[in-house]
């Protein structure tokens, strides 16, 4: 169903969610930057369509409403464990095409890669997506060449034109919260999904070549990122689809034996990722770093899933403090697979 | 040749030793300005002066070889930059009125610096206005952040910017960035406990290195600005020494008050026969005893309930009297 609406009516949206649901979207936060006086905009709860920021690309993405950095899973004592508490209230999230096409690929590692995931399962049957349109392609995007431009799946769209908001409701228990809005019978028929107006070819000309195969880690251009690359891992926090964790028990000082066990994103580029027991550590170079994450978003992944991973959000490049610019590696990479294949021959 | 030396160095000119000339000088509040005043430095340095200019110490411009006769022609040259800089003036096209305060100095602070934890010249020139014109000698100074590279430790009062880093549990991911970076580059104030950095008030100098290096949001600033303010730093022939602190998360309204009050201080105990009426606040203090000065200093200021005052002050420095 769809109805047009000026933007102002959206809180009507927002008082009839309100007792039902926990609404997250990306909103600025006020002097929340690492520079004194700059702000972030990044996933919270909103309370109101004015709270939402459109016309910016949010610094994190959506995921923390799905997969929080930090998450207990279960309390311990000597002989009994109890699972944490989910959430009661179901959830509804704002997002843009590019975080919407990331839900498969969290759904794919989380649901479908080995057994579910009882704790993202749970947090994902109780969460809506609220597709938001982009006024236009912003910096370092690069979703055309991903094909995450247009939204698929969406539980509602929502499409800012000319000072009016174009409303798609695919999810049947919320059409009757529209009706007031409906003109005519004809809106109630169903219309093809709404899409982006971008144009064709728009955003950053970011290629990966058909050719690549795992012997481009063998080329010289991720030695670059030994010495340019601090291991900060902001590029992982930032990045929709990334998806690691690393696990953590806490004992309560006071007693000792009792605690709980938590779940923490964990970054590929930081100290520590590759440590296993007997004190072994791998990837110590920051390059290689780079080449793992680089290699696992746009070939990997692929080959095990048929469609990359990365949604091209470009927000790695976006936060990077090191100006260093995943998509211009990804361009680097023809270069690279010629260069591994002159020294095969 | 007949010149009113007294007169023209209150204008803003200097008796150099070249005989017959004069420089001109331009304080620059807060050390940031608008590139078209340059030009008119520059112009008036080609036809008046040598076509050399001296940038100071204090942030300021000094442009030398002006013939005496010449100072009203510059004087007026000079009026879109009083203007635009806001310093205070008497009467239109005829300079500034120099003051034995001098010039209120800044490190580039916030509008470039990511350590900066405030907009240096901003607050630079919210204490000109307050004590511009003025005839005391009092040296001021700011910095955006510890790292001082302002010096204000070497002025009367210096003012270095903090931040009050504020932890969210829920947004850490243990990755450890601000305990290193606070070991290498600051005082050792964030130790790990139990998954999660501890910040130790007490030790921590709100430089913001845990903010700037926390890569997830879970470190940010305080939304309250806070500063410490340091005393009576100076150098000289006599004593010279580096200013102490004196308090620790003030804020600026307290400092633009215990500022006042010092030149009330001042106007009190300077030496009558000090040549110029000039005299290191300092050296006042020294002869005054500190309790007299903080009795002045500290009159009518509500200090933020954050803020930790130093006590006894003693400062050291070699003397050579």
């Amino acid at each position: 169903m769809e109805v047009t609406i000026k933007q102002e009516q959206l809180a009507f949206l927002f008082e009839a969610w309100k007792d039902d649901y926990v609404i997250y979207g990306p909103k600025r936060f006020a002097d929340d930057g690492c520079f004194s006086d700059t702000d972030t905009i990044r996933y919270g709860e909103i309370s109101g369509p004015e709270e939402i920021v459109f016309d910016e690309k949010s610094q994190y993405s959506f995921k923390e409403a799905l997969l929080p950095a930090y998450q207990t899973l279960f309390y311990f004592t000597e002989d009994a464990v109890k699972e944490a508490d989910g959430p009661e209230k179901e959830a509804i999230v704002f997002l843009r095409s590019c975080d919407l096409h990331s839900v498969k690929r969290l759904d794919e590692i989380y649901l479908s890669n080995g057994p579910e995931d009882f704790y993202y399962k749970r947090l994902r049957e109780k969460i809506h997506f609220v597709w938001m349109s982009c006024p236009e392609v912003f910096e370092n995007c690069f979703c055309q060449t991903m094909g995450t431009d247009q939204p698929e799946d969406y539980d509602m769209g929502v499409k800012w034109e000319g000072g009016m908001v174009k409303i798609d409701c695919r999810k049947k228990e919320w059409v009757s919260l529209l009706e007031p809005f409906m003109k005519d019978k004809d809106a109630v028929e169903a219309k093809a999904p709404l899409r982006n107006t971008f144009e064709e070819g728009a955003g950053k000309d970011v290629r990966i070549p058909e050719s690549l195969s795992i012997d481009v880690a063998k080329s010289d251009i991720w030695r670059d990122y030994d010495g340019r690359c601090i291991a900060c891992g902001r590029c992982n926090f930032v990045c929709p689809t990334c998806t690691c964790f690393t696990m953590q028990d806490l004992f309560y000082s006071e007693n000792g034996r009792a605690g709980e066990r938590r779940r923490v994103w964990a970054s590929c580029m930081v100290d520590g990722y590759t440590d296993v027991a007997g004190g072994g550590s791998y990837r110590q170079k920051n390059g290689e770093r780079m080449r793992f994450k680089v290699l696992h978003k746009i070939l990997d992944y692929k080959q095990r899933n048929g469609y990359h991973m990365c949604v091209g959000c470009g927000r790695c490049d976006d936060v990077c403090p090191e100006y260093i610019s995943f998509s211009d590696c990804i361009n680097k990479l023809e270069d690279a697979m010629k260069e591994v294949s002159a020294d095969d021959e | 040749m007949d010149i009113n030396t007294k007169k023209i160095k209150k204008n803003a000119f200097r008796v150099t030793k070249v005989r017959g000339m004069t420089a001109s000088r331009v304080r620059v509040p807060g050390g940031h300005l608008k590139a078209e005043y340059m030009g008119v430095i520059q112009s008036i340095a080609e036809e008046f002066g040598n076509g050399t200019v001296h940038i100071t110490s204090r942030q300021g411009f000094e442009i030398p070889g002006i013939p005496y006769e010449k100072m009203p022609e510059v004087n007026q040259r000079l009026q879109p930059v009083i203007e635009g800089l806001e310093i205070n003036q008497e009467k239109e096209g005829c300079g500034y009125p120099a003051s034995g305060t001098r010039n209120v100095t800044a490190c580039i602070g916030n509008r470039v610096c990511p350590y900066a934890c405030y907009d240096t010249t901003a607050f630079a020139k919210r204490i000109e206005k307050a004590i511009f014109p003025n005839d005391l000698h009092f040296k001021i100074a700011l910095t955006g952040c510890p790292n001082d590279c302002a010096k204000v430790r070497m002025h009367d009062f210096g003012i270095i910017g903090m931040t009050e880093p504020q932890f969210e549990p829920e947004r850490c991911v243990t990755c450890g960035a601000c305990e290193k970076y606070c070991l290498k580059k600051s005082v050792k104030a964030i130790e790990m406990v139990n998954f999660r950095p501890q910040r130790n008030t007490e030790k921590c100098i709100g430089c913001g290195e845990c903010v700037l290096n926390c890569p997830n949001r879970a470190w940010t600033r305080s939304r309250e600005k806070y500063y410490r303010l340091t005393l009576l730093g100076r150098t000289g022939k006599r004593n010279p020494r580096l200013g102490i602190d004196f308090i620790k998360w003030v804020d600026e309204e307290s400092i633009i008050k215990i500022i006042l009050n010092t030149y009330r201080y001042v106007k009190e105990y300077i030496d009558p026969t000090a040549p110029g009426g000039k005299e290191h606040v300092g050296y006042i203090v020294d002869r005054t005893g500190t309790e007299e000065f903080l009795k002045w200093a500290m009159e009518g200021v509500t200090l933020p309930e954050k803020a930790e005052v130093s006590s006894p002050l003693y400062w050291n420095g070699p003397k050579y009297d």
